[in-house]
């Protein structure tokens, strides 16, 4: 900075000229003094924290992503009436980019520009939030907890202020592989894919155990209503086993459409595209209310990686149902709004990880050095270190049953490329009596 | 008041080019001055907003004065950005340079899209433009390996060159962030395309495409080529929209599907038909409510004590609010009322010229546009 600062200050004097000294020193007078001294962090002040994220509140992926903001703002609500952390209030906004990357990028420049936030936590969607991935990094502006599964959030090196958060899609296709090859290892594996990272980076780390078992791998593009062709493509290669990396929709169309052709493989959906609720309530919807609610999926397969709505006796959803009764708005909790009080409560371990006074840098280092080790809501440790930003790094897998879920596995955790699948011995101690993390500050 | 107009008037330059760039000359210090005197966040909204006016510029030189409807300009901007994407990332093209082939890619595309449009006319036009609003971006979605699939095309925009924050920093003393070097790329663009286009309605060609939309038959008697000049119409208008694309991408930094959705070509549409049909003025009116009304509404909403989402969820509503009241009580557009206070005092120094050829810009035939309805 200072290196600029006197080369202009040489231009400045030098002048280019009467008429550009006069532009000069006229509008000098606008702007002078325009450089900030650093001496107070950016959204942090004695008694707040200011933090953002863009999510689609509108638009067709509105439905259920919608709800996880209100489900972190509840939990902030909660630790703000707690006293907040370190004696500051968390101040959360939220906008509505409708899951176009062309919003992100203007709702990002309004909450780090405008809004001036410390931090942008929870950001959903992988085409949404890559439109903002340069803009964030290059400003230092703390990127903590994608809501997305690619693999995109983990580049420490290029992107040094991003994180992921849940487990990516690469990890889960790798830990579905296994269980498939182990448990089942005669079924003929048919592959239903999103046509984008998602299904690649799933599909990839499913291969890498399932072998000559997968008969068939058929794409859908997301847009597209009409799966039929792919079901039937999947039937006719005599697959009894269906592996789904795709989204909640196209698990309601899916279903629908093997309905239709009278196919009946076990389901095996990834955790993106099975929560009951939802795919329950697109089912009726999409069928016009002729198949109804979630009883179609009884016997799905599906992975997770934090405890349900339908576990209502966990002690973490016995938390976060006493958090949406004192602090949430209108509506039920869901799945969803969990999701967004884990996140939100990651988050509070970080800056509680940060210390007292909290800097954007020294949120990350904090980050980097103790993330391995939060104890969370979370079935897998994350991964973070200085080498690796990914996020969680495993799932169990469990049959959904009714309105709740039967255990299949254990929590098996692993990491992308060769890495082994092993099993995740650590004990989720469940949460601190008050509900509100301690972390110690890092030194 | 109306006598300042009058007086302002008759002190514009006679001809059409130079009373066009003593416009945009003085558009752009007021540019300056308001890119100077606002804070990053306006800047970054003023260059989303550069965008939307360049292609809106363009869409109401096809709707609003040869009077085809296009609903598939947000495709066509889809062409320009991924154009510019893959030029910009080879490292070595210069980007006005990849501007302008952007530009010229979406005009050879225009040519083939212009030619079928010609044929076709009303619900089939619109129609046809539909398809391509839903067909182009599923092909950035099957040809995966070079455009991204669905996570789409990062696109590596330019930094801000040192000699650009020297000279911010020397005339206003100001610092000279991107969102400062995307907005001014994204206004210069667009007061350049302004200035071409301003010329080009005033034109020889100008006449022509309203003579066609006014009465085709007329045109064809008259010895006008119908096919020919709706296509080059069309080609103009797709050159914009690329010239759009382009900005976008180096605003947005990605080229992404779900960035060119139906709603894009939608909202431009509503923009030119809000700000004025055939009107340039209206056409930037149109994209800065685009840009600035969601934001302000969504901002009321939270005053007004609605919780985040349903605050969010005002915004397309006051949109459609809008867009249905200008309808009813402004058919005209924005521009449409301004332009009758502009015509208010019987002229004197045009009395002499047939009344018509006003007549013609402040009438714009509403008949193609039918209503776009609100932001779904």
């Amino acid at each position: 900075m200072n290196k600029h600062i006197g080369r202009r200050d040489l231009l400045r004097a030098g002048g280019w000229g009467l008429a550009a000294a006069t532009a000069g020193s006229l509008f000098g007078a606008c702007g002078a003094g325009g450089r900030p001294g650093g001496s107070s962090e950016v959204g942090i002040t004695g008694n707040t924290v200011k933090i953002g994220a863009h999510f689609p509140l509108t638009g067709v992926a509105a439905p259920g992503y919608s709800d996880i903001p209100t489900g972190t703002k509840a939990y902030f609500d909660y630790v703000n009436a707690h006293g907040g952390v370190n004696g500051r209030k968390i101040e959360y906004i939220f906008r509505d980019d409708a899951y176009n990357p062309s919003n992100t990028s203007q709702v990002v420049n309004e909450l780090v520009l405008q809004d001036q936030v410390f931090a942008i936590v929870g950001g959903l969607g992988t085409a949404p939030h890559s439109a903002v991935l340069d803009f964030l990094n290059s400003e230092g502006v703390p990127d903590l907890f994608v809501s997305s599964g690619s693999l995109l959030w983990d580049q420490p090196k290029k992107n040094p202020y991003t994180f992921g958060w849940q487990p990516d899609y690469e990890v889960e296709g790798k830990i579905i592989g296994r269980y498939v090859h182990r448990n089942m290892p005669n079924a003929r594996v048919g592959l239903f894919l999103q046509d984008d990272d998602f299904g690649d980076d799933g599909e990839k780390g499913a291969r890498a155990y399932l072998g000559d078992q997968v008969v068939a791998a058929q794409r859908y593009v997301s847009g597209n209503t009409d799966v039929a062709p792919q079901i039937a493509a999947l039937q006719a290669a005599g697959a009894d086993l269906v592996l789904g990396f795709n989204v909640p929709s196209y698990t309601a169309l899916s279903q629908l459409a093997s309905l239709k052709l009278n196919y009946r493989p076990q389901w095996f959906y990834s955790n993106v595209g099975s929560d009951p609720a939802l795919v329950g309530s697109l089912l009726s919807r999409f069928s016009k209310g002729e198949v109804s609610g979630a009883s179609m999926l009884d016997g799905v397969i599906t992975t997770e990686y934090l405890a349900g709505v339908e576990e209502a006796d966990d002690p973490w959803v016995e938390l976060w149902q006493q958090v949406w009764d004192a602090h949430g708005g209108e509506g039920e909790l869901t799945n969803f709004r969990l999701y967004g009080m884990a996140e939100a409560y990651t988050f509070v371990q970080t800056l509680q990880a940060a210390g007292p006074d909290p800097t954007r840098d020294g949120l990350v280092a904090a980050l980097e050095k103790v993330g391995a080790e939060l104890q969370g809501p979370g079935l897998a440790p994350f991964r973070y270190s200085g080498d690796s930003h990914a996020g969680m790094a495993g799932v169990k897998v469990s049959r959904l049953a009714g309105n709740s879920t039967e255990k299949l596995s254990p929590v098996f955790v692993t990491d992308n490329g060769k890495a082994e699948i092993t099993e995740y011995t650590g004990r989720n101690p469940g949460p601190p009596p008050n509900g509100i993390p301690s972390v110690e500050p890092v030194g | 008041m109306v006598s300042l107009v009058a007086g302002v008037r008759r002190r514009l330059p006679a001809s059409t080019l130079g009373r066009n760039l003593l416009l945009v000359l003085a558009a752009l210090v007021v540019v300056v001055l308001l890119l100077e005197l606002t804070d990053p966040f306006r800047n970054s909204q003023l260059a989303t907003m550069s965008y939307y006016a360049i292609a809106a510029a363009g869409l109401t030189v096809l709707t609003g004065l040869n009077g085809q409807i296009s609903l598939g300009h947000g495709a066509l901007m889809a062409v320009g950005a991924y154009a510019m994407g893959l030029l910009l990332n080879t490292g070595v093209v210069p980007f006005p340079l990849a501007m302008l082939a952007a530009a010229a890619v979406t005009a050879v595309v225009g040519v083939v899209v212009g030619a079928a449009a010609a044929r076709l006319h009303g619900p089939y036009l619109a129609g046809a433009t539909l398809a391509l609003a839903i067909g182009v971006p599923g092909l950035a979605i099957h040809f995966d390996g070079v455009f991204g699939g669905e996570q789409g095309l990062q696109i590596s925009s330019p930094r801000p060159p040192d000699w650009f924050a020297d000279v911010i920093y020397f005339l206003f003393a100001n610092e000279a962030g991107s969102a400062k070097y995307f907005a001014y790329i994204g206004w210069l663009t667009l007061l350049a395309v302004l200035l071409l286009l301003s010329n080009l309605v005033a034109s020889r060609y100008g006449r022509v495409w309203r003579a066609i939309r006014d009465d085709e038959v007329a045109a064809e008697l008259a010895g006008v080529p119908l096919g020919r000049l709706r296509v080059l119409a069309f080609v103009v208008s797709a050159a914009c929209a690329g010239l759009a694309g382009a900005v976008l991408g180096i605003v947005v930094r990605l080229a992404a599907p779900s960035g060119f959705t139906i709603v894009l070509s939608l909202s431009l549409l509503t923009a030119v038909v809000v700000g004025g049909l055939g009107s340039l003025g209206g056409a930037l009116l149109g994209s800065a409510l685009l840009v600035f009304l969601p934001p302000a509404v969504t901002g009321l909403g939270m005053q007004a004590g609605l919780t985040g989402v349903q605050a969010a969820q005002l915004a397309p509503l006051a949109y459609g609010v809008v867009l249905v009241t200008v309808m009813l009580l402004a058919p005209g557009g924005a521009m449409g009322i301004a332009r009758a206070l502009w015509h208010a005092r019987p002229r004197r120094r045009f009395a002499q010229q047939p009344a018509n050829t006003h007549r013609m810009d402040e009438e714009p035939s509403t008949t193609d546009a039918t209503e776009p309805g609100g932001r779904t």
